[in-house]
């Protein structure tokens, strides 16, 4: 399996972003903000399709709309945490747009353009070359030690806000990295699983990770592992089965590690 | 059929708007999804349950490519998937389970995997039906031009039955959402009606998405209600406002969309959006209307969050 090379690229690119998702993850389940991880990586989708409409590098348009949605978000809601109706109403009018767009690009682009919509929404991992798996790779790696870096300032303020604010933490700075983190894992992700699935490595191995154990480093370590074990499982499982997607079996993999998770803290119970 | 254009008389341009079957259905359609849309959205604003309803709306794609998969009509898989998501979501909001799962945190980590879990089946049956792209287009963004009389018909019941059960339990399911332990104290049944609204967005938003497409439907269930909710404090005054921001938007967005080559999911999230903010705008301007708070409901003790909507 491993001596093609899309395989090879799929393991490199997937591996790193899993790490990340998993890590970032494990805060963005901690501090319920699901729903914002949401909404930036359904915008990712967006982004690439602008990018194909103007004609650039789809990475430009995934990354400038996911960290400028994640700036805008933290800006709006108090303690870098946006409302939830803020969200909702901000990331149905970016994807109105994303409608509009979709209409330019099949009236300009001939013909297809039905390839470029299901590629960001779905993702292509096999699709991915050796330049943007490296890249991938890098920006997985990047986000994720830049989550670990600020790991105790951020769980202090995840888990007591006025505490920490008085302990100094700055909180609004904090908030709005993490959310910039959230945004880069989701325009690196999309690529990979795709627009819509990306948010399913970032929720489920994170919601496992918290239901088995409330040891943070443990808890962050554990949810990085079985994002990673979704990815790798995933890709062999697809490579195995051709007619199943490869998101489809990375994201099947990491629900069923919830499913097993929650499972198992009903029973204990 | 020639190209339809925009003049300056008012009549001129309803008569050509209307003269076409598919538009009256169009209409007939908006109108229903619009109401029905703007009430149960009102109520998932107040309860602050955006990303359910969000996850629910998104739940048709999944469902209507499993029945194209599986020889269903379609209808039967939009309301299958609502429902049973709806019922996902319902099960994962008991509290208090699971140890370092504070509700709010477990409650949306439960909400996101149910909805990538329907997206990853939804993608892997739509490779397994060979995948029509254009087909994927109209599910996730919808389409209306193609509403017959048959599914009119179909939204209207599905709408007075919706309007219908909200009209019944619109009281309790008002206290309950606004302060749950008052309510639980005087004998409402707080986690019926819990799961009962869930199920009743599912409805409405399994008939509304069959025409709006699953990731727009979104748009009428929360920016509608979000505006009114900004506009004015009391409950029917509110409901009210919705409902009528609700309608403008949709018959605008649809008249404009007749006569431009851009699509309708555009033009109904641009508009949900300016009335969204001229609302916030509204309040912000006008003292009169800063004084008079919206109906700030009482946050459950592990959400220590902002009153809606937040300013």
């Amino acid at each position: 399996m491993l001596s093609h090379e899309f395989i090879r690229n799929a393991y490199l690119a997937g591996t790193f972003i899993a790490l990340a998702c998993g890590v970032v993850g494990w805060f963005v389940v901690l501090r319920g903000q699901v729903f914002a991880g949401d909404a930036l990586s359904h915008v990712a989708f967006v982004g690439a399709i602008a990018a194909a409409v103007v004609g650039i590098d789809e990475r430009v348009g995934l990354f400038t709309l996911t960290l400028g949605l994640a700036a805008v978000m933290a800006g709006l809601g108090r303690r870098a945490q946006a409302d939830d109706v803020t969200i909702g109403v901000a990331f149905s009018w970016i994807l109105g747009i994303g409608v509009l767009l979709i209409a330019v690009l099949s009236t300009s682009a001939s013909g297809n353009n039905g390839l470029i919509v299901a590629n960001t929404l779905f993702g292509s991992i096999f699709g991915l070359s050796a330049g943007q798996s490296l890249v991938a790779a890098a920006i997985g790696l990047g986000v994720a030690l830049a989550a670990l870096t600020m790991a105790r300032p951020l769980l202090f303020a995840s888990v007591d806000v006025e505490l920490a604010t008085l302990h100094g933490v700055p909180v609004r700075a904090l908030g709005l990295v993490l959310l910039m983190l959230i945004g880069a894992v989701t325009a690196e992700g999309a690529q990979a699983i795709g627009a819509l699935l990306v948010l399913g490595l970032i929720a489920a191995p994170a919601g496992a990770a918290l239901r088995v154990t409330a040891r943070p480093y443990l808890g962050m370590a554990l949810s990085g592992a079985l994002a990673l074990g979704a990815m790798w499982g995933g890709i062999a499982l697809s490579y195995a089965i051709p007619s199943l997607p490869p998101s489809s079996a990375i994201i099947g993999l990491a629900v069923g590690a919830y499913l097993l998770a929650s499972l198992r803290s009903t029973i204990a119970i | 059929m020639s190209e339809p254009t925009l003049t300056w008389n008012l009549a001129r341009d309803v008569e050509e708007l209307l003269r076409y079957r598919f538009m009256v259905h169009a209409f007939e359609a908006g109108t229903i999804v619009a109401v029905m849309a703007a009430v149960v959205g009102w109520y998932m604003v107040l309860r602050r349950q955006s990303f359910a309803g969000h996850t629910i709306a998104v739940m048709s794609f999944p469902g209507a490519a499993g029945a194209a998969l599986a020889g269903l009509p379609s209808a039967v898989g939009y309301y299958v998937a609502c429902g049973v998501s709806a019922l996902a979501i319902g099960r994962s909001r008991r509290p208090g389970r699971g140890p370092a799962s504070s509700a709010r945190s477990g409650e949306s980590a439960a909400i996101g995997v149910v909805q990538v879990a329907g997206l990853a089946l939804g993608f892997l049956f739509l490779s397994l039906y060979s995948g029509v792209l254009e087909q994927l287009e109209s599910l996730l963004f919808g389409t209306f031009l193609g509403i017959d009389s048959a599914q009119v018909l179909t939204l209207l019941i599905v709408a007075i039955a919706v309007l219908g059960a909200l009209a019944l339990a619109g009281r309790p399911l008002l206290l309950a959402s606004l302060d749950p332990e008052v309510a639980r104290a005087r004998g409402v049944p707080v986690r019926t009606l819990d799961v009962g609204f869930l199920l009743l967005l599912g409805l409405a938003v399994a008939a509304t998405s069959q025409i709006t497409g699953a990731l727009l439907v979104f748009v009428l269930l929360v920016a509608p209600p979000a505006a009114a909710q900004v506009l004015t404090p009391r409950p029917a005054r509110s409901l009210a406002v919705s409902v009528a921001l609700s309608l403008l938007i949709t018959w605008l967005a649809l008249s404009i969309s007749y006569f431009s080559p851009y699509p309708l999911g555009f033009f109904i999230t641009t508009f949900a959006i300016g009335v969204y903010l001229l609302a916030q705008l509204a309040r912000h301007v006008s003292p009169r209307a800063r004084d008079r708070r919206p109906p700030a409901p009482v946050a459950p003790p592990h959400s220590g969050s902002a009153p809606i909507p937040l300013a």
